[in-house]
């Protein structure tokens, strides 16, 4: 292991996670407030700074001020585990996601893994302990209810996101998510195949079950993040706040800022996985192979392109959370065990069978 | 009795669930889109934007007190507000009037009257409750201070605020 | 190198301590979990990228989830009270020695210099791991790996059937 390898690598880590991801939560904080307002009819937050953006900085700074309490009854090792547990792992996620082509040279992935969609699922896996802790740390009821319903909630869309992405693994043949996205840029985006190899009848017979993986994918990205229409864990008529009822001041920040964190590397792995990354339409500017050199400004496109459409995908959500009435827990079950569950797998069959007819 | 409610039979594709969620979508972008435009704009942005010409003549604001035309101040001290006000805002110390006044009959006038504007809760019993007119609900409704003895009014604030109102009582005129 | 595999190795072994150690199942459980990540992250020294990510993902992110949902459910107080008697931790001495003694047996056989361990060769292909598994997996034994799904399946069922009320 050189120096130089360890310096570039520390340089993407810093920049992607402090200047990129993190920014982009508080935005996507300001971006909920604003455009909920906007729906509503109303104006949203606009005061501080020029259209209210640096809200986040003033929530930011009030979160920091206010009184950290823990309550005496609390586990206290716990207690304090807890938050850090949902926030980590939420930025750990961010390491194989690819932000872009090649910028100096260098692939715009913090760590090229061959194993992409699997480690963000393992990291992913492990949010749910900030969320069990908390509800058991918290040492009384509303959050211990609040925890148990969150946990198998994400439990159990755990299980259909990670069947969800296996037609489309089967489709490229590969787990590594730089070469899944150069696939796309050559031969069309896996939801659009519309350039290249995928302009073909077998292009578009294959579209037909990437199309139901990415409707169970997103929906389940949806409960995972605890968001609505599934946000069950915080009800204020039967659980209060949920499993942070009994958080206060930067500790609640940070179940808050995990939240969103998720929600931001969710699109950022969707638009990975269907809508081909960092990669422009129609093939334009895509780099000829996976080593090939990329002009700068090319790379700069690249990681434009691929922040435009997460970005997208997170107005995307915040629409559908201004839109949709939340479920019953168990409608919610419901659809997570015996219709998603069934649908993901006889998914997997249909490209199996579709892959060997059209071999 | 229990009613039985008749849930709708939905259709296959109701059933899909993705239809509404594009029918709701459609309403939520349009309001989005339309509050973006400028097309329905319901807020006001309120220190910039103010509603004061639009408020209507029984809006309760800031009470205050009222001189008439003479420059004579109304109070008559009888205290009657004082004793009315629910939340006990409003105290008064009454004083009489020295005899080579020029409103001597009138007797009696508050030496100091204090509203407190943190108790103050706007009812208007006592502008309803003065026998003299003196005491009114004016328009004012920002009152701030920074701190519990600014949000005090004494006498010379009120008259501020309250100003000249002419007529109504009549009966300690020279010219009866 | 050597430093980071000597942090996750104690990280392993540290958590392997806690679970025993700690009276608090949850501690005890998360413990395991510690365990669990610093040997992952060994396995990812090891470029068994697949193993180590399988390892997160099976063990810690599913199976000591729901280890740790039940133990939640239980009343934790009475077990936190409960003192080690004498004699576990003579028992614990013996088997630690013994699998010591063990290790060292089966290193020192036929000399330090005659041996030497395999190898963990890199692929000559410059296939990834997953590839390489995946190939062994569905290729070379394509039919244990049937039987074995097979009989997980009948498990599940049977799970299934035994905690099944019945319906009268």
């Amino acid at each position: 292991m050189d120096w130089h390898l360890i310096i570039a690598a520390a340089i993407k880590i810093v920049v992607f996670v402090f200047f990129v991801t993190l920014p982009l939560v508080a935005m996507s904080v300001w971006a909920e407030r604003r455009v909920s307002a906007a729906i509503q009819d109303r104006v949203g937050p606009n005061r501080v700074g020029p259209f209210g953006l640096l809200q986040a900085v003033a929530d930011g700074i009030k979160f920091l001020l206010k009184e950290d309490f823990t309550p005496a009854h609390v586990r206290k090792f716990y207690f304090w585990l807890a938050p850090a547990l949902t926030m980590v792992p939420a930025l750990l996620t961010c390491a194989v996601l690819p932000f872009g082509s090649r910028l100096f040279g260098e692939k715009m992935v913090i760590a090229d893994l061959d194993v992409g969609p699997l480690y963000v699922f393992a990291i992913a896996s492990l949010t749910v302990y900030g969320i069990v802790l908390a509800g058991w740390a918290s040492n009384s009821k509303y959050p211990f209810l609040g925890g148990v319903r969150s946990t198998s909630q994400m439990i159990s869309y755990e299980i259909c996101m990670g069947l969800s992405i296996v037609p489309l693994v089967m489709i490229y043949g590969d787990l590594n998510l730089g070469r899944i996205v150069h696939e796309q840029a050559q031969n069309g985006w896996a939801l659009l195949p519309l350039w290249g190899e995928g302009l073909s009848p077998k292009g578009f017979l294959l579209a037909l079950p990437i199309f139901v993986s990415f409707v169970i994918f997103t929906t389940s990205m949806f409960a995972e993040t605890n968001r609505l229409p599934f946000d069950l864990p915080e009800c204020e008529t039967e659980l209060v706040a949920g499993y942070h009822t009994e958080y206060s001041s930067m500790k609640f920040a940070l179940f808050f800022l995990g939240e969103y964190a998720a929600m931001i590397i969710g699109s950022g792995l969707c638009v990975t996985l269907f809508l081909g990354g960092w990669s422009l339409p129609f093939g334009w500017l895509a780099p000829a192979t996976i080593d090939a050199e990329v002009p700068f400004w090319h790379g700069l496109i690249h990681l434009g392109a691929f922040f435009a459409k997460v970005i997208v995908f997170i107005l995307f959500f915040i629409v559908v959370r201004w839109t949709l009435p939340r479920f019953r827990y168990d409608q919610l079950m419901r659809l997570g065990w015996v219709f998603f569950f069934e649908i993901a797998l006889a998914n997997v069959v249909l490209t199996a069978i579709l892959l060997w007819v059209l071999k | 009795m229990a009613i039985i409610v008749q849930r709708p039979k939905l259709k296959w594709w109701e059933q899909l669930y993705l239809p509404s969620l594009f029918i709701g979508m459609k309403v939520t972008l349009g309001h989005f889109i339309a509050t973006l435009t400028r097309k329905s704009k319901v807020t006001m942005q309120y220190p910039e934007e103010k509603w004061d010409a639009n408020l209507p003549d029984h809006y309760r604001g800031a009470p205050a007190l009222v001189t008439d035309e003479h420059g004579r101040e109304r109070c008559v001290a009888c205290q009657l507000c004082e004793f009315i006000c629910p939340p006990r805002a409003i105290t008064i110390k009454p004083e009489e009037i020295p005899s080579d006044d020029k409103w001597a009959k009138v007797e009696k006038r508050p030496r100091a009257f204090e509203i407190d504007m943190i108790r103050c809760i706007y009812c208007g019993l006592c502008e309803e409750v003065c026998p003299e007119q003196a005491i009114y609900l004016r328009k004012d409704y920002a009152i701030t201070g920074t701190s519990r003895a600014e949000m005090v009014h004494d006498k010379e604030r009120l008259y501020e605020i309250g100003g000249v109102r002419t007529g109504l009582v009549n009966k300690w005129n020279e010219l009866k | 190198m050597t430093f980071l595999f000597c942090l996750f190795a104690a990280l392993a072994l540290i958590g392997g301590i806690g679970v025993v150690v700690c009276r608090n199942p949850v501690s005890a459980a998360f413990s395991m979990i510690l365990s669990f990540l610093g040997l992952a992250s060994l396995f990812i020294q090891l470029d068994a990228f697949l193993v180590g990510t399988l390892q997160v993902l099976v063990y810690a992110g599913a199976i000591m989830v729901l280890f740790l949902f039940i133990i939640m459910l239980l009343d934790v107080q009475e077990e936190e009270k409960r003192r080690f008697p004498l004699i576990s931790f003579a028992g614990a001495g013996a088997v630690v020695t013994a699998f010591l003694v063990l290790v060292i047996l089966v290193l020192n056989r036929g000399g330090t210099a005659g041996r030497s361990l395999p190898v963990v060769a890199p692929s000559e292909s410059g296939q990834s791991d997953v590839h390489r598994i995946g190939e062994l997996l569905f290729g070379t034994y394509w039919f244990p790996v049937q039987i074995v799904g097979v009989l997980l399946l009948a498990a599940t069922v049977g799970v299934v059937v035994l905690s099944k009320k019945e319906l009268k």
